[in-house]
């Protein structure tokens, strides 16, 4: 009887010791004379059960989880007990059939769909699991052709603009220019969220295969993927994966014999939030100073070095690949209004069960975090949800019914952005959280506009006085009419942004910035 | 060889690279572990580039350093996600205990205090990096762990978790 034991090795389960389990399983093995085979593939994505270790058997995919290094023999005798006799398996961690946890089997995965599966860099699991089909299909297509599957698909920019990728895909294919380029941003910097960093963790090929499809769509022959240096581990799993790809005919040049170039490259940032938003992406792959530029020019038409550029997430380009592989219309079937598709829902701070859950727009806010979460990790009740990162809102319990889709959040001055999820529970000070978030603002503000440069710094202190009851009123004028600027006055969403959390704070959390009636505790 | 001679060859291997200012001044702090002053005008000649541009590109990030840091960097995450598991409590720990201040390092030249904005690891809040490793769910006892295993003069690699 063989046995292949799954033991991840994306950020997470690293984080959380998976290379130990993996050391001792492999001791553990050899010691009892066990064939077994250690395969270290990514994360599922359901971190609250990571380590998750994962065993293949008789064809069944047997999960046990979080698991530590000291549960390694336990489990072998449970695996062994059940070869032997009952055919079940006796263990406390054990959590039956992976495909069939709850958590995972309610989802919708189509960019997900391989994560965790197999090792991310053998290539032939990849096609194994219908990887590069899309590629091919794009192959044989126009460049006109693929851009109409995306427009089609209705796609829109997972970074958190949600501009549509088809119109900015066409935006470049009809300018005319020699050199165009493909731009991956992943300086994925909201807090609570991860899901670029799990698919390049533990699919690394699928974004790899979207941007190779955007580089024949446009006629770009050169990408570049913008990755933030706090993914040490990302960094490490891509540039492998390129490498691989590149001697497998998938990246370089003629790329799978279609006459094609695509050359990718990977480029550092150096831990500004800015970098994120794309003009300032650009200006930092330029070797510049991460300023936000002026739009227009749009990217699409003058952007790295000046020509005409496709500047997408990783969730976008990842999606490119499943919409070339199944065709637009699947992917469009998913979906409510004009959010269409799949939304890789990310939920974290102080939640019970946190990680990638990837649904068709169109669940609530509640079900997701109720449904999911199954309740703060401190067991207290949940206070505030942050949704979109550090620009998003802080959301009251009132507005958690509010569908996943983008036109729904903007009609309640709140955004899904990248889709991340931070959860408080009723112990967070929110006007602590409402000063973080000018404070943030004015550590990684470009410093381009006064409104943001300055403002931010102003933001602070007017909420330190609102706080501490100096000059109540007066201040609580002043910041509304400081919000009011950065808001208006601002060239990006960092400056324009960072009056969501902090109006938000003080608009359903009013109790908590002292005054006449301070919050009872 | 000597630091002026290393930093003239990357210099060499980036400055023809489109774009090459920031591999560059990554190679050069991979090198020396930070980027000299020094180092600037060299930089500025090879790319062709004024003192006062290089400059402004290496002081724009927080990740190019120009005085060197201690043994081993310790960066403790203080966004959202790991301010509501109580990573504010983390970060008074870790400079009481080190007895530093953000972009200080210890006495003893083992440990270099940083912020660090979102690690990815939301999920398992709160989080801390120490040089390349993760590490998740950190609480005041196991961060003090973390650091006497830094300590500890059987760990001869960085990291030293592995």
């Amino acid at each position: 009887m063989s046995m292949t034991f799954f033991i991840p090795q994306d950020t997470t389960a690293l984080a959380l010791g998976s290379d130990s389990v993996a050391l001792t399983m492999a001791s553990e093995l050899k010691e009892r004379g066990v064939e077994g085979e250690i395969i270290r593939n990514g994360s599922r994505g359901m971190f609250w059960l990571e380590p998750l270790l994962e065993v293949e058997i008789d064809g069944s995919r047997l999960g046990f989880g979080p698991v530590k290094s000291s549960d390694m023999p336990s489990i072998l005798d449970s695996l062994n007990s059940r070869m032997k006799n009952t055919k079940s398996v006796n263990h406390p961690l054990f959590l039956g059939e992976v495909s069939e946890i709850d958590y995972l089997a309610r989802q919708q995965r189509l960019t997900f769909i391989r994560a965790g599966v197999g090792d991310p860099l053998c290539i032939e699991n990849y096609q194994r699991l219908s990887g590069f089909v899309g590629l091919t299909h794009a192959i044989k297509l126009k460049g006109q052709e693929i851009v109409d599957q995306i427009k089609d698909s209705g796609l829109r920019g997972r970074g958190g603009a949600a501009f549509p990728a088809g119109i900015k895909w066409q935006t470049v294919l009809d300018t005319v220019g020699e050199q165009k380029y493909i731009v991956c941003n992943a300086d994925e910097g909201d807090s609570g969220t991860f899901a670029d960093r799990l698919l390049m963790e533990a699919d690394p090929y699928q974004l790899i295969e979207g941007m190779a499809i955007a580089g024949l769509a446009v006629g770009a022959n050169q990408g570049y993927i913008y990755l933030r240096s706090e993914y040490p581990v990302a960094h490490k799993i891509l540039n492998q994966a390129i490498e691989r790809a590149t001697e497998a005919g998938f990246l370089g040049e003629n790329i799978c014999s279609s006459g094609s170039d695509f050359f990718l490259e990977i480029r550092l940032g150096a831990g500004a939030y800015i970098c994120g938003e794309e003009t300032s992406l650009l200006e930092s792959l330029e070797g510049k100073r991460g300023m936000v530029r002026a739009k227009p020019p749009l990217p699409a038409i003058e952007g790295l070095f000046g020509k005409p550029t496709v500047v997408n997430n990783v969730l976008t380009l990842g999606a490119v690949a499943s919409i070339l592989e199944q065709g637009s219309k699947t992917y469009k079937d998913f979906g409510m209004g004009r959010s269409r598709g799949t939304l890789a829902v990310q939920l974290a701070g102080n939640v019970k069960c946190g990680g990638v859950i990837e649904l068709a727009f169109g669940a609530t806010l509640r079900e997701v975090v109720e449904g999911f979460g199954c309740g703060t990790y401190s067991g207290r009740p949940i206070r505030a949800i942050q949704m979109g990162g550090p620009l998003g809102a802080f959301l009251p319990e009132s507005q958690w019914d509010t569908p996943l889709d983008y036109e729904s959040f903007a009609s309640i001055k709140a955004m899904i952005g990248h889709g991340g999820i931070v959860v408080f529970d009723d112990t967070v000070d929110m006007a602590a959280q409402a000063r973080f978030a000018m404070e943030f603002c004015a550590v990684e503000s470009c410093g381009k506009c006064t409104p943001c440069r300055i403002g931010a710094t102003r933001g602070v202190e007017v909420i330190d006085r609102i706080v501490k009851n100096e000059d109540r009123d007066n201040n609580l004028i002043l910041l509304t009419d400081l919000c009011e600027t950065m808001e208006f006055g601002s060239l990006c969403a960092m400056g324009g942004m960072t009056p969501f959390p902090v109006r938000s704070a003080l608009a359903y959390f009013a109790e908590d910035f002292g005054g006449e009636s301070p919050r009872e505790n | 060889m000597d630091k002026r001679t290393n930093i003239d060859q990357i210099i060499e291997h980036f400055k023809s690279v489109p774009g090459g200012l920031m591999p560059l001044l990554h190679a050069v702090k991979l090198d020396v572990g930070y980027i000299p002053d020094d180092s600037v005008e060299q930089i500025a000649k090879g790319f062709n580039l004024s003192r006062a541009e290089v400059h402004g590109v290496i002081s724009f990030y927080h990740d190019f350093n120009t005085s060197p840091t201690g043994q081993h960097c310790v960066q403790i995450c203080r966004a959202e996600a790991c301010q509501s598991m109580g990573s504010r409590q983390i970060e008074a720990h870790a400079k009481k205990s080190l007895g530093i201040e953000y972009g200080e390092t210890t006495k003893d030249g083992k440990v270099t205090l940083q912020p660090v904005y979102c690690l990815g690891n939301c999920a398992c809040s709160p989080s801390i990096r120490i040089d390349d490793d993760i590490h998740a769910r950190v609480s005041a006892a196991s961060f003090d762990q973390l650091i006497s295993e830094l300590r500890s003069p059987a760990t001869t690699h960085a990291g030293g978790k592995k």
